[in-house]
């Protein structure tokens, strides 16, 4: 062989090699969707993923909602499905006759916030009893008077979840007793950016929204801690991730295709996401769980797999 | 290709390729209008596919709740426990906004046009109506945002009371983006007006503003109708400034400044969220896109035949 | 069409369009109040008229001229319009002095040539801002042709019949229906049906559907002011109907045609909710090199970022919205120039 096939081929090995990074030589695509929730911390795992394996594993990452990533997870589309609920029976379904089985790994917790406004001096705790009553379907409540006596009788200015988030769901089903069971006349939204102003804006708010949105904005908003029947329990990392902070901290899940971890890519990166998640997730404005739930989380990884 | 040319090639030379000859020319005009028909078609094809997608599941809505609760309901709470399923809430939401966007944007594309057609020098319109035309590129989520976070406070800050999420707000800037289909429409249509007809009215004493309202506007009618149906299309059929800026609770109410929804905001809010497909909740978006599908056509269908009596012929 | 104001037309040789045109002339009476009024007919004077007699140049006319007034209304009405004018540009100015005031500060290199990242310093928009060209060229090339064609067969060719009527009405009921609705459209046939999947082509064919409506009236209205004298003249030169289109409509009318082009391109770039449906991703590494491959497009990572608590993502949003906007500028820019290029005097 001449110099200039040595030439070629030492370029060609080293093109080769450079596109393989750390991750000897795993390449290809895991397509991931759903939940608008959780996908921060899957991005942040994709993109940390990325850079370590150089960019030759590509994790596609959808934002279609909880149910429509969970339609298309049924449908075979998908490898991995963000959920910020656990699966309907009617996505079981679909995905029974579809031939789709999954395992689903919890990854984070939300809190969910309620807050009032900045100088509200009377509110400094409620019940869930309380909350209830202010939130069911058919209340009455109007006025902070009629929440508990000696308050002001000045009417409340309700923010909350909008109708098609699993935060609404949440909420209604551990406050109201059941999903979407709730009062509709509240200013209701999607964005809980725009809860943050208005309940900034009205002096007599009352709102609901994750606690991220409440963190980042903690010095315009007041938060309000919740008695669930052993005291008034304030929401933060410690006691969302302990339980302590009950009913209002919600679990997040991924949802993966046992066909899909056949692969490596898809194993890697799910195996990654799980390793990571303790210091990914509160970058992100979630609440880790325990290190000891990450691990069970590991270990049934390779069950699945059969063991790495 | 012939060295020859005679008179009778002539007209054939001067205007077409080489080619040859009556056969080719006579395949070539039978081929284009097949052709163009064909593209004609694709409107048709769309129409049908959107009726086909909406049907499906609309029908499979319909099975399960009355079509006459769903037209003459109150209530709109599709997503709650327990469920209601009455559309004039997210009716009203629609035309109030619509009517909105209609008052801002009509009179103030009509004179921005007649400004343009009429009055103003050729370099000032050369300026004037690509930046007019800016405002039809901005993105309607950029527009959204604008109306949710600097027209909204603006309007709280002199009515007190409003609400964080209001039509106001989103009707206002919903005017502002479609006031370029407007004008630049109708300064189209003012433009092909022949200046003969002008020239005779100004021989004739009038004025340049009884030129531009009484002579070209009514001259370019047709086209300026048609820029205004356009318009109101795009006001009831736009989805992102209501959902940002409009609001998600749907009331049965006539005040600009309280929360709505929309029949688009409940699809957009809807679709692209938690609910589980192949659900009634999932079927009510196909239901109310039915709805507001029809409205549309019946509102077209009376406005071509109004169109079709302000038609003026030139030649 | 844009004929600038200085153009010189034959006078028409057909019939006169009807028209009232002429004020109708009124006989100055002593206290009756002088109208002029744009009525066609002429309504029988309760008092007998004054003989006519011949106009002698210098008398002062018969008719009310009123001509103080009206030139006072006349100035009256032109601020007016320009004030009307201005209120587009003035609120123009502001949404762009409330963009720049929020994103300037992060319009980096960094920010142009980055990817996505959970950390504001690091995030960038290049996979979106080429997804948005890939996708815009695609529909330009896919709905101009269609547009326009659509447009040419309705006019020239359709018959005056009902199925074009229905035709013409269909489309512009399309123009009504919701964004949304086509993304629905979009994803069942275009992504699902054809197989595209969440391609970067199914969009493209998504927002041409979208788009095509306004196409097809702004050129039906552009070719239709065509003067028909352009077509008979053509015809007497003894060309085909199509040749007569090519050669002489279109050229006549694209200016037209490209405005309405250009309104609707200016709308496919900044729609989010189509394409969300269709299928942009809302993270993406790498930039695409081919139709087929899976995108993100500016207003989807605008629609991304605003949701974010963090307020720096706010900010990240408002530097989108400005890139976004110049690429929409530049765009207008260039469709202008070929608009001011193309203007044919008649």
């Amino acid at each position: 062989m001449n110099q200039r096939t040595y030439l070629a081929l030492a370029v060609m090995t080293l093109v080769a090699c450079s596109g393989g990074g750390g991750s000897g030589g795993v390449s290809g695509t895991v397509e991931v969707d759903g939940s608008s929730t959780v996908v921060p911390i899957t991005e942040a795992a994709a993109e940390d993923y990325g850079l370590e394996t150089g960019g030759a594993v590509r994790v596609n990452v959808g934002v279609s909602g909880t149910g429509g990533g969970f339609k298309r997870f049924c449908a075979g589309e998908t490898d991995i499905s963000n959920a910020s609920r656990p699966i309907v029976a009617t996505e079981m379904e679909l995905c029974r006759e579809n031939g789709v089985e999954y395992v689903a790994f919890q990854v984070a917790l939300d809190g969910l916030a309620v807050t009032v406004h900045r100088q509200n001096e009377f509110v400094d705790c409620l019940t869930v009893e309380e909350l209830k009553r202010v939130w069911e379907p058919g209340s009455t409540v109007t006025r902070w008077s009629e929440v508990r006596a000696g308050w002001p009788a000045e009417p409340i200015k309700l923010y909350g979840a909008g109708t098609n988030s699993g935060t609404f769901d949440y909420f209604t089903e551990v406050i109201n007793g059941e999903a979407r069971a709730s009062r509709p006349d509240y200013t209701a939204s999607e964005d809980d950016n725009v809860l943050v102003q208005g309940v900034e804006g009205d002096p007599y708010s009352l709102g609901y929204f994750g606690f991220a949105y409440y963190w980042e904005n903690r010095e315009r908003l007041k938060i309000v801690p919740v008695d669930s029947g052993s005291g008034c329990v304030t929401p933060d990392d410690r006691t969302v991730r302990t339980g302590d902070y009950a009913p209002l901290s919600r679990p997040l899940f991924i949802y993966v295709k046992k066909s899909a971890l056949a692969r490596p890519e898809v194993e890697a990166f799910v195996r990654f996401y799980l390793e990571n998640a303790e210091t990914l997730v509160p970058q992100t404005g979630y609440i880790a769980m325990e290190t000891s739930r990450y691990q069970e989380a590991l270990a049934q990884l390779d069950q699945e797999t059969g063991g790495v | 290709m012939a060295s020859e040319l005679t008179a009778g090639d002539a007209g054939r030379r001067g205007l077409a390729r080489p080619d040859r000859g009556v056969r080719a020319r006579r395949r070539r005009e039978r081929t284009v209008g097949r052709v163009l028909f064909g593209f004609s078609a694709v409107s048709i094809f769309t129409t049908l596919g959107i009726v086909a997608v909406l049907l499906w599941d609309a029908l499979a809505f319909f099975r399960e709740v009355s079509p006459l609760e769903f037209l003459t309901g109150t209530r709109w709470t599709p997503l709650f426990a327990p469920p209601s399923y009455g559309i004039l809430p997210l009716l009203t939401g629609s035309l109030l906004i619509a009517a909105g966007a209609a008052l801002v944007a009509l009179p103030l594309g009509l004179a921005a046009a007649i400004y343009l057609s009429e009055y103003a020098p050729l370099g000032v319109k050369r300026v004037l109506k690509p930046v007019l035309e800016i405002l039809a590129g901005v993105p309607t989520v950029v527009y959204g945002y604008f109306a949710l976070t600097f027209v909204t406070p603006m309007i709280r800050a002199v009515i007190p009371g409003t609400d964080v999420f209001n039509a106001a707000s989103a009707a206002i800037v919903m005017g502002i983006m479609i006031i370029p289909m407007v004008s630049s429409l109708s300064e189209d249509a003012m433009s092909a007006v022949p200046v003969s007809l002008r020239e005779a009215a100004y021989a004739l004493g009038a004025t340049r503003v009884e030129v531009a309202t009484r002579t070209v506007v009514p001259a370019a009618l047709s086209g300026i109708i048609a820029s205004f149906i356009l318009a109101i299309s795009r006001a009831l059929g736009e989805t992102m400034i209501v959902t940002i800026a409009a609001g998600a609770t749907p009331t049965l109410t006539l005040n600009p400044l309280t929360s709505i929804q929309t029949m688009t905001a409940f699809i957009a809010q809807t679709a692209g969220g938690e609910v589980a497909h192949g659900t009634i909740e999932y079927r009510s978006i196909f239901a109310v896109g039915l709805a507001l599908f029809s409205i549309t056509l019946v509102m077209n269908i009376l406005s071509g035949m109004v169109l079709k009596r302000y038609r003026e012929v030139y030649e | 069409m844009s004929r600038p104001d200085d153009v010189e037309r034959a006078a028409p040789a057909v019939a006169p369009p009807t028209l009232p045109l002429v004020p109708k002339p009124v006989v100055r009476r002593s206290g009756a109040a002088s109208t002029q009024s744009a009525a066609a007919s002429t309504d029988a004077p309760q008092e007998p008229r004054p003989k006519a007699r011949a106009f002698k140049p210098g008398e002062p006319s018969r008719f009310a001229l009123r001509t103080k007034g009206r030139a006072r209304f006349g100035t009256f009405f032109a601020t007016i319009c320009f004030l009307a004018t201005l209120v587009g540009v003035l609120v123009l100015m502001v949404l762009l002095v409330d963009l720049l005031r929020d994103g300037m500060g992060r319009l980096t290199l960094t920010f142009i040539d980055g990817f996505p990242s959970r950390f504001p310093d690091r995030a960038g928009i290049k996979p979106a801002l080429l997804g948005s060209a890939w996708v815009m060229l695609l529909t330009a090339m896919i709905a101009f042709p269609l547009g326009v064609g659509t447009a040419v067969w309705l006019e020239e060719y359709a018959p005056d019949n009902r199925f074009t009527r229905i035709v013409e009405t269909n489309i512009a009921n399309l123009a009504g229906v919701p964004s949304i609705v086509y993304g629905i459209l979009g994803l069942a046939l275009f992504v699902r049906t054809f197989s595209f999947g969440r391609s970067i082509l199914a969009a493209a064919f998504t927002l041409a559907l979208l788009i095509l409506p306004v196409i097809i009236i702004a050129s039906q209205e552009a070719v239709k002011a065509v003067p028909n004298s352009i077509r008979l003249g053509a015809y007497a030169l003894g060309a085909t109907r199509w040749e007569a289109i090519r050669h002489q409509v279109l050229p006549l009318a694209l200016p037209g045609i490209l405005t309405g082009t250009i309104l609707a391109l200016s709308r496919a770039v900044g729609e989010a909710a189509p394409v969300i449906l269709v299928g942009a991703l809302g993270f993406i590494s790498y930039v695409p090199s081919s139709p087929m491959d899976n995108y993100t497009v500016i207003p989807f990572q605008i629609y991304n970022w605003v949701s974010r608590p963090q307020m720096a993502f706010a900010e990240l949003a408002a530097a989108a919205s400005i890139v976004l906007l110049i690429l929409l500028l530049t765009m207008n820019a260039a469709a202008i120039w070929l608009r001011n290029r193309y203007t044919r005097k008649l």
